[in-house]
């Protein structure tokens, strides 16, 4: 017992007393870097691990990682086990107590998000790679950029408590310029409410739900699983039995099988970004959905 | 709703206060306690009922509104005992258990002296993980091997992630980190079989895989990532029957030392270099009574990665090499070898790698024998959990005829979502 708590001791004392600089922010993606850049502006600098145009579910746990995640202050995690296949080793090794899950400098963003999908029921992996905690894609809904915000917020004003000031008027900010550009964003998509769209994995659904699009099909059979022949033909029959006009494909798929959809239905196949830094345009989460709306709603309108 | 309620019940209970008052006006002293302490009780029952209500109504409010995520790592709330039996089951390890199913065709190699060829099917191994953290300042990984004919440690550890000094300290039986491939589990190995310098060098599929103590440091630089680790092992590691290092007394630890560099080339190019040494005691002198004989190991590695980003899943090269040389002391001298094998993967589609291998090694007991064999691998995943594998392997061994053989594996995974090797 007098070990542990010597132990302790020294750990406490060998811990590095916390800079007062910018805090040093780690994000997981590029959509919750930009997030944190709103929220935290020059008090912190903010670096991402996935690019916005790589599939965010095998992203390579390179050591040059380790090094970014060995000097972070902060790591904020989309969660619901989409970084699974890679993040943990990259924490472990990291040799930084501050971001071990659990710890105060390790944020799940996902904890007061909108998730949908969570699965009911038995869920095996016959249906693919499923995720039992929902679907984490769930970034895609400005209602969760918000929610997303505050998380962010919170905590860094818990690891900054002198700048709680700054960082609760960026937050307000932050909502207000997204209210406004919500407001846009849904005159834009009101006419297209109901509209029957395909996308090629399950990374749209949020997006789906706020503007009302009907997801009818997935390119892919399960979720992880590449497109199959007969699955590609009963979805094809299913797009002209519906009438489905719309292909969302994400920047790091194949478009082989969506275009022979397209082809084969008159569908339009469209490259959406889920992510920021998925095309060049979307440098930050308010370009993200001017650049997936416009996209929408220019192929709508041809 | 709840406010109405309460209203209402406020004003029932002053009305009865009220009625009750004027009534004991009229009685007796007695009679009116009587009537007092009843009426107490009957508020007290009445609040106590109206503040479960409420809570309830809380409750209900709460998981009917908007479908928050309920924050995973939040405590059960004290009410909801049912479900806090089942979460006990949230400390449990993450667990999974890998089948390697391995078979052989071709000709066998009984001729081919000191050699153990592949029996036709074999469950060659199933591996069973256990993972978790343990405290604030720790966590602890388990991989139990269970062969056809007995179970095996393959490694188990504690891993102390936040010691000072920026010390990554793991405690247990462990894999060595001398080279790559000695490190590797079987089902990340990009082929069937490991190549034939790890069978004669390094202790073959046991390899350096000893109890121990390492520790690993980053050296700060600012340009590459670098590792140093160093380790210190009982001294047993190797197969029974033809161990690489031997111990027959205390203090003939072995000792492993690596150094790692690594580098982003490009966003999508990376090459990963090594150095490792490592020295034990051997067996050779065991029957002429000596126990002082060492093995010495030094090797060096070389991974170059290619990923292009935007089409992470379908396509990726890797190519890989190791040399390693070995000095080993026997009664009637020293035995000076080497070996290496080059290596090459890619995948060409979503599922699909295509692998090819060159290895050639000497025989640590006697470095006069040499045996070189090449082999082409063709692996498909039906899914990120199981593969299926197939690879020619051609051999020309020291002695004996040349052996063609063609192996073939399945590869299965159930449990936990593990991470992907890097």
């Amino acid at each position: 017992m007098k070990h542990t708590a010597l132990m302790a001791a020294w750990l406490a004392l060998a811990a590095p007393a916390s800079a007062q600089g910018k805090l040093n922010v780690m994000a997981t993606t590029e959509d919750l870097a930009s997030i944190a850049r709103e929220v935290g502006g020059d008090r912190v600098t903010v670096d991402a691990i996935a690019k916005g145009y790589q599939d965010p579910h095998f992203v390579e746990a390179k050591p040059s990682f380790i090094l970014k995640l060995q000097k972070a202050d902060l790591l904020i995690a989309v969660g619901r086990e989409l970084e699974i296949g890679w993040l943990p080793p990259l924490v472990q090794q990291s040799r930084n107590g501050k971001i071990q899950p659990g710890a105060e400098g390790y944020l799940d963003a996902s904890l007061d998000a909108l998730i949908l999908e969570i699965p009911s029921g038995q869920i095996t992996r016959a249906m693919g790679d499923v995720h039992p905690l929902g679907n984490p894609h769930y970034w895609i809904d400005p209602e969760n950029g918000k929610r997303i915000g505050k998380e962010i917020a919170g905590k860094l004003s818990q690891l900054r408590p002198g700048d709680k000031a700054t960082f609760d008027q960026r937050l307000a900010d932050f909502i207000m310029r997204l209210d406004a550009a919500e407001k846009r964003w849904a005159a834009l998509m009101a006419p297209y409410k109901g509209t029957k769209v395909v996308t090629y994995h399950r990374s749209f659904p949020n997006f789906a739900e706020r503007y009302g699009l009907q997801v009818i099909g997935y390119v892919e059979p399960r979720p992880g699983i590449p497109p199959t022949p007969q699955h590609t033909l009963d979805l094809m029959n299913e797009m002209k039995r519906q009438n489905v006009k719309l292909v969302l494909v994400e920047p790091y798929f194949d478009l082989k099988t969506p275009n022979a959809i397209g082809r084969e239905t008159g569908a339009h196949v469209l490259v959406m970004p889920p992510s920021v830094g998925g095309v060049k345009e979307v440098t930050d989460y308010f370009k993200l959905f001017d650049y997936d709306i416009n996209l929408f709603v220019d192929a709508m309108k041809k | 709703m709840v406010f109405r309620f309460r209203d209402a019940a406020c004003a029932f209970l002053i009305a009865l206060l009220s009625v009750a008052s004027a009534h004991a006006q009229s009685a007796t002293q007695a009679d009116a306690q009587a009537l007092r302490a009843s009426i107490e009780e009957l508020k007290k029952d009445f609040d106590q009922r109206l503040a479960a209500l409420e809570a309830r109504l809380a409750a209900v409010e709460k998981s009917g509104g908007p479908a928050t995520a309920a924050p995973a790592a939040e405590p059960p709330s004290a009410a909801a005992t049912g479900a806090s039996v089942t979460n006990a089951k949230v400390f449990n390890p993450d667990m999974a258990v890998i089948g390697d199913f391995l078979g052989a065709l071709g000709r066998t190699t009984p001729a081919n002296v000191g050699v153990t060829p592949d029996p036709l099917l074999q469950m060659h191994e199933s591996e069973a993980a256990f993972q978790a953290v343990v405290d604030p300042y720790a966590r602890a990984d388990f991989f139990i091997s269970f062969g056809e004919h007995g179970v095996d440690l393959e490694e188990g550890f504690i891993t102390l992630t936040e010691l000072p000094g920026g010390l990554l300290t793991k405690v247990g039986k462990m894999r060595a980190a001398f080279g790559k491939v000695n490190s590797l589990h079987n089902h990340v190995l990009p082929w069937a079989d490991r190549p034939l310098v790890i069978s004669n060098l390094v202790g073959g599929e046991d390899g350096i895989n000893d109890a121990g103590i390492s520790v690993a440091r980053l050296i700060p630089n600012p340009w590459l990532f670098l590792e140093a680790t160093g380790q210190v092992f009982r001294g047993d590691s190797g197969p029974d029957e033809d161990p690489l290092f031997r111990t027959s007394r205390r203090g003939q630890a072995s000792y492993v030392g690596h150094l790692r560099a690594y580098q982003d080339l490009s966003e999508s190019t990376n090459i990963d270099l090594g150095a490792s040494v490592s020295r034990g005691y051997n067996a050779s002198g065991v029957a002429q009574d000596i126990d002082d004989l060492t093995t010495r190991l030094i090797g060096v590695d070389a991974t170059l990665r290619w990923k292009p980003l935007q089409r992470s899943i379908y396509h990726s090269f890797v190519a890989r090499s190791e040399v390693i040389w070995s000095r080993r002391e026997q009664p009637f001298g020293t035995q000076s070898g080497s070996g290496f094998y080059v290596s090459g993967d890619y995948q060409f589609a979503r599922r699909w790698f295509a692998g090819v291998r060159f290895d050639g090694s000497d025989r640590a007991a006697d470095a006069a024998l040499r045996d070189t064999g090449g082999s082409a691998i063709l692996t498909y995943w039906p899914s990120e959990f199981s593969q299926v594998r197939a690879q020619y392997r051609r051999t020309n061994y020291a002695i004996g005829p040349a052996a063609n053989e063609f192996l073939f594996q399945f590869q299965f995974s159930i449990g936990a979502h593990g991470a992907h090797p890097f």
